[in-house]
């Protein structure tokens, strides 16, 4: 399968701090890719340098086929990525329906068909369409934020963390969303809870210290404990 | 016309029910009441501006009186050397905000790529630039003491500035609410909460930032042509660094992102500043109205640092939370 975004030895700094040594990494169209790792291990960063958050300081980062290193980020957004950041990040002062509206880069049939599709998932947004988003639960602004990414034609979302300080049957929500929507996006995924990245995910890759150090189908590395427990401290 | 309002709404209605109120307000009003209200429209005019920076893209300007004086400077040096026609004027208006906007687009040009506060201290830097030149360049302006000029024959009655300024205010500021309520006035409290944000669903933050500073350097500048049409003098004041604390105060005691806000701002900051000047022989402290105004500032950011309007907004809100919230237990 070909893939849809190659990083090849990608660094990058923080400012005086050297965080990403050596990423490398391919992401095949249509699957989910986990990225795994403790805290700290530069998952974040990996994500926020492809979106062009970052600088990308050595290496490179293909999307498609075309070269999207160091190009800024809404540059790299109108190539078709879209991106649910680990804070969420949803605009607190405007409505759940301005967040939205916002996010539409513009409003035709398809992307009034993936609003009306995406709300019927998250029927509470519809139900605070007109509520400052500051307003919502943790949960609810997880929600947005993914509707948020969705609502374009995007064809590979970097989220990140989105169980991240939610309750299970939040969680539980989040991930039949996601797994509704890997039919029609490829994912790229950063996880903690690994209970949920081994169920949506397809193929995964290990980052430690800053580097990529392992990767593979999921199903192998459910069955791989000594793997699991060196890397991910999971038994 | 019926349509029209039909379609507009409640608060709309409002606005407009009292601006038709103001328009009549000079049938019974002396001529020194008529000039301070004037004064108020011009500078709610320039209040409104400011917002649009503060209040809704989050940029801080400290030298954004600089607009304001390029409006009143251009008015004032085109009637003085050039006839006082309607055509002279019109021209004025014409140079001043093309020198607006261009200044505002180099300015932010320069510097909305970086952190706010580069934003803040460049035009502060820039608006010292313009004082001290309008302070040495005397064949021009005639530095602080200034000149006067001679306004068309049309527009020399206070009835006829006063209702210009009225009518100015009134379609700066629904052409405002247009613009902040629209597509690209959502882009800009987006930027104004974040911008990291805002630029990975993909927009060019710096256009945006860079338009609306252009925007609100040319509505400042329309306010500073106002000003000298009704005052018809002009100093080096108009670029001083007390007029930008002015407009900041306006906004920030009216309530920051409202557009009303800053009006009502305004019409406080301007009513306080002549009052405060009857009470100079009284005690000397109200000469150094500055000193006031501080404590003010610092009691609004403890206590209401929403502003009037923010505060009563939030209060209302809050209301009509708890309503629904006893409906919905009551049903």
């Amino acid at each position: 399968m070909s893939s849809l975004l190659k990083l090849s030895q990608v660094e990058a700094h923080i400012g005086q701090f050297h965080i990403l040594h050596d990423i490398s990494f391919e992401v095949p169209k249509g699957e989910v890719t986990v990225l795994l790792g403790r805290n700290g291990a530069g998952k974040t960063t990996t994500l926020r340098t492809i979106m062009g958050l970052n600088p990308v300081y050595r290496g490179s980062i293909t999307y498609n086929g075309e070269q999207i290193t160091n190009l800024k980020p809404h540059l790299i957004a109108n190539k078709g990525i879209g991106y649910v950041p680990e804070d969420q990040g949803v605009f607190e002062d405007l409505t759940v329906g301005e967040n939205l509206r916002v996010a539409m880069k513009r409003e035709d049939e398809s992307t009034t068909e993936r609003l009306e599709w995406i709300l019927e998932l998250f029927p509470d947004l519809k139900k605070f369409w007109k509520k400052p988003s500051g307003q919502l639960s943790g949960g609810q602004k997880q929600m947005l934020a993914i509707a948020r990414a969705y609502v374009n034609e995007n064809d590979l979302l970097l989220i990140d963390e989105p169980s991240k300080g939610l309750a299970p049957i939040v969680v539980e929500k989040v991930m039949e969303t996601i797994l509704q929507m890997k039919e029609k996006t490829t994912i790229v995924l950063v996880e903690q809870n690994f209970m949920m990245a081994s169920k949506i995910g397809d193929q995964f890759y290990i980052i430690d210290d800053g580097q990529t150090v392992h990767n593979g189908l999921m199903g192998e590395l459910r069955e791989d404990k000594a793997l699991m427990k060196k890397y991910l401290g999971v038994s | 016309m019926v349509l029209i309002l039909r379609n507009m709404t409640k608060s709309n209605l409002i606005y407009l029910g009292i601006a038709a109120l103001l328009l009549f307000l000079p049938m019974i009003i002396t001529g020194s009441t008529k000039f301070m209200i004037t004064q108020i429209f011009v500078f709610a005019i320039f209040a409104m501006s400011y917002d649009l920076l503060l209040g809704y893209t989050g940029i801080i300007s400290f030298g954004h009186a600089m607009f304001f004086g390029i409006g009143a400077y251009s008015t004032a040096i085109f009637m003085d050397h050039f006839d006082s026609s309607l055509i002279a004027l019109f021209i004025a208006i014409l140079v001043a905000v093309l020198f607006a906007a261009l200044v505002s687009f180099i300015v932010g040009m320069l510097t909305l790529r970086l952190k706010t506060h580069f934003y803040a201290m460049l035009t502060l830097a820039f608006a010292g630039l313009f004082l001290v030149a309008a302070e040495k360049m005397r064949w021009l302006t005639r530095g602080n003491d200034g000149f006067t000029i001679k306004a068309p024959e049309i527009l020399r009655d206070s009835t006829t500035i006063y209702i210009i300024s009225l009518i100015s205010l009134v379609l700066i500021f629904f052409g405002l609410r247009r613009l902040t309520n629209s597509p690209f006035g959502r882009v800009l409290v987006a930027i104004r909460e974040n911008e990291h944000r805002t630029e990975s669903l993909g927009y060019n933050v710096l256009h945006y930032k860079v338009l609306v500073t252009v925007i609100s350097g040319v509505v400042a500048s329309l306010a500073g042509v106002l000003y000298i049409l009704s005052l018809r003098f002009v100093n080096t004041g108009v670029f001083g660094t007390d007029l930008t604390i002015d407009v900041l105060l306006m906004t920030i005691i009216g309530g920051v992102g409202t557009l009303v806000g800053p009006i009502i701002g305004a019409a406080l900051i301007e009513l306080a500043h002549d009052w405060i000047s009857g009470l100079a022989n009284v005690h000397w402290i109200f000469e150094r109205w500055l000193i006031l105004y501080g404590i003010v500032y610092i009691l609004m950011v403890i206590f209401f640092p929403l502003g009037i309007v923010g505060t009563i907004r939030e209060k209302f809100s809050g209301r009509k939370k708890s309503k629904n919230n006893a409906k919905q237990k009551a049903s």
